[in-house]
């Protein structure tokens, strides 16, 4: 990016004397090209750049492995700062074991979709989860297939519309969702397991102490480490950008209900 | 030079070791079990890992992230376990991920799915089939060489003779030259440098002043190491008596042993036959068929499947001969590639009604 190219962020609680603050100013370190194409309100971002913060923060850009799977946050895997393997849709989970195995000096983590984790590769976490495989999945939940415009996923709530159930889902018919984190929570293997959310900056910072809990986990080597985070999808929710937030803790929230559901090292 | 009398799978897991392999992971299916059974006691003892997946998604997967790591891996299974892996086997290949992958084949039915790659996409894999054991553990040694230089997975096409027949090898490492450093393998270490590595299918290199990745660009160049790697790529075949056979046979992997063994017989008996034996599937010994087939009055070819290779045969052979179908599906009642029709005298009288066949056309008849 040109310096032309950056957006001046204007704070208001900030003297004019001082010079105006750019879009690169907020961007994570690891971070490569801060501009991206996901829609406005997305929560995806904001769920990337609290993994890349604290990778950051604990200093672990140099050993760090980061497995993608496929949805639209696959278009950070071209821009990160941290090494990146791109898996297929719904596989992150064993190759971050495959490469967990073979160097076990690095921290690898996957970043899923629900599309990606629930649907594809259902098996793919749940064994690595009861392996307790020494990696860090990460799912970004929004409930819907976001990449294709809004399709019914494993994870979408009751009642909700979506392009393939315009009607709602309704469990005659599509059956009920999964509330993975719950299941994984039951696994031996599962050190850690808890689900934040990114629609407030009070879950936001929440969301980061839960990422932050479970690459130590693996730094501790304490088993399969996993956090699920409800991002915002307006467009795939069919919604304005700006009710997006509150919709989230409404729909999606009350039945992925937030928490810390299990955690073996404290 | 120690040799050890060895089956079939445990020759081949040693074969790997020897060749550096440091991680397979596999799923239980007849007749690739054992092999995995003998990785998983060779893994430890030399710092390698071996994972017992809990399915051949998981297997291709776990080998493809430690091949990213620029550990040597493998992985392997039978036709149908290979079924599941090749949308993985696919990407990888895109991804330009080296990976050894066996196939320890139920008859040779799924010659197709080998060569002509299972999965989507524009991608070719190298196709190594051995006659038996003691050639597997060449050819085994040979696939990671070629997958480091060419960055592109290759298959080892055995079957279940090969991997349950005990044979006298030598594990001597083979030095087959030089390989390309492994700079593009992760290790971590690249990040927070502004350069930190990327492997994936969609595209190698990031883009430092845009967002999204060029697809176009990463499939062609891919499409162009693809064709690279065919042009570059000696085909290999075992070739015998063509100079002056009427009739050519051509057959692979153990069935090419048993046509060898009936042509030798019936040169003994001075009848004018030969043969080629495809080791490379993929790229295919067009030439070599070619060459043996410009003499020829006939090409036959012995294979237990329906007619897969014939199509290689018949675009190599170019009408310079008829080609004949002389195999056919022939298994016992466990499916696993046991053929009753796997048997010098069978095979002979097959070559010899091509051979009949002729003098009945020299006579006129047709």
């Amino acid at each position: 990016m040109t310096p032309s190219d950056r957006v001046p962020v204007v704070l208001t609680d900030r003297p004019p004397t001082e010079p105006a603050r750019l879009v690169d100013d907020f961007t994570p370190a690891l971070i490569d090209v801060g501009a991206h194409h996901l829609c406005p309100g997305c929560g995806e971002p904001i769920a990337m750049r609290s993994v890349l913060e604290v990778i950051d923060e604990l200093d672990l850009a140099q050993r760090t492995i980061a497995v993608f799977g496929i949805g639209c946050y696959t278009a950070f895997s071209n821009n990160l700062d941290v090494e990146v393997l791109q898996a297929l849709h719904g596989r992150a989970p064993s190759l971050a074991t495959g490469a967990k195995r073979a160097r076990p000096e690095t921290v690898v983590f996957t970043i899923q979709g629900d599309g990606d984790m629930v649907n594809e590769g259902l098996q793919e976490v749940i064994h690595t989860a009861a392996r307790g495989e020494n990696v860090t999945c990460i799912m970004l939940n929004n409930g819907v297939f976001g990449e294709t415009g809004g399709h019914l996923t494993s994870t979408t709530v009751l009642g909700q519309r979506t392009k393939n159930s315009l009607a709602g889902r309704n469990a005659a018919e599509h059956g009920y969702p999964i509330l993975l984190s719950n299941l994984l929570a039951q696994l031996e293997g599962a050190a850690y397991v808890a689900r934040g959310a990114v629609n407030t900056a009070g879950n936001v910072a929440r969301t980061k102490k839960m990422i932050h809990r479970a690459i130590e986990t693996q730094l501790d080597g304490r088993g399969f480490s996993f956090v699920e985070i409800l991002t915002m999808c307006p467009t795939g929710w069919f919604i304005e950008t700006q009710e997006a937030p509150a919709y989230l803790e409404a729909n999606l929230g009350a039945v992925h209900a937030p928490g810390v559901l299990k955690d073996t090292g404290s | 030079m120690t040799r050890r009398l060895l089956e079939g799978s445990e020759a081949i897991a040693e074969a790997m070791v020897v060749a550096g392999c440091r991680f397979f992971s596999g799923y239980p299916i007849t007749p690739f079990t054992e092999i995995l059974e003998q990785m998983a006691k060779k893994m430890p003892p030399v710092g390698g890992v071996c994972m017992n997946a809990e399915s051949e998604l998981e297997a291709i997967g776990m080998a493809w992230g430690a091949a990213a790591t620029g550990t040597p891996a493998a992985t392997g299974s039978t036709g149908q376990g290979l079924s599941l892996m090749q949308e993985s086997l696919a990407e990888l290949t895109m991804a330009g991920v080296p990976l050894v992958v066996l196939d320890m084949a139920r008859a040779q039915v799924d010659y197709f799915q080998a060569t002509r790659g299972g999965g989507h996409g524009d991608y070719r894999l190298i196709v190594l089939a051995p006659m038996d054991v003691s050639e597997a553990v060449h050819l085994t040694q040979l696939a990671f060489h070629l997958t480091a230089v060419w960055r592109n997975p290759v298959m080892v096409f055995g079957d279940y003779y090969i991997a349950h027949t005990y044979q006298s090898v030598s594990l001597e490492p083979i030095d087959f030259g030089p390989e390309p450093p492994r700079d593009w393998a992760l290790t971590g270490a690249s990040g927070g440098s502004g350069r930190a590595k990327l492997l994936s299918p969609l595209g190698s290199a990031k883009q430092r002043d845009d967002v999204g990745y060029d697809m176009s660009k990463h499939y062609l160049a891919r499409a162009a190491a693809s064709a690279e790697m065919v042009a570059g790529v000696t085909p290999m075949a075992d070739v015998g008596f063509t100079e002056d056979a009427d009739v050519v046979v051509v057959a692979f992997g153990t069935q090419g042993r048993y046509v060898r063994a009936a042509v030798q017989q019936m040169r003994a008996e001075g009848q004018r036959v030969g043969y080629v034996r495809p080791i490379t599937l993929f790229p295919f010994p067009t030439e070599a068929v070619a060459d043996a087939a410009n003499g020829a009055r006939a090409v036959a070819v012995y294979e237990n499947n329906q007619g897969q290779m014939i199509d290689d045969v018949r675009l190599a052979v170019l009408g310079r001969a008829p080609v004949h179908f002389i195999g056919g599906l022939s298994l016992d009642g466990s499916g696993f590639g046991i053929a009753p029709d796997l048997d010098v005298a069978i095979i002979r009288s097959r070559i010899e009604h091509v051979l009949a066949d002729l003098d009945v056309h020299a006579g006129g008849i047709r």
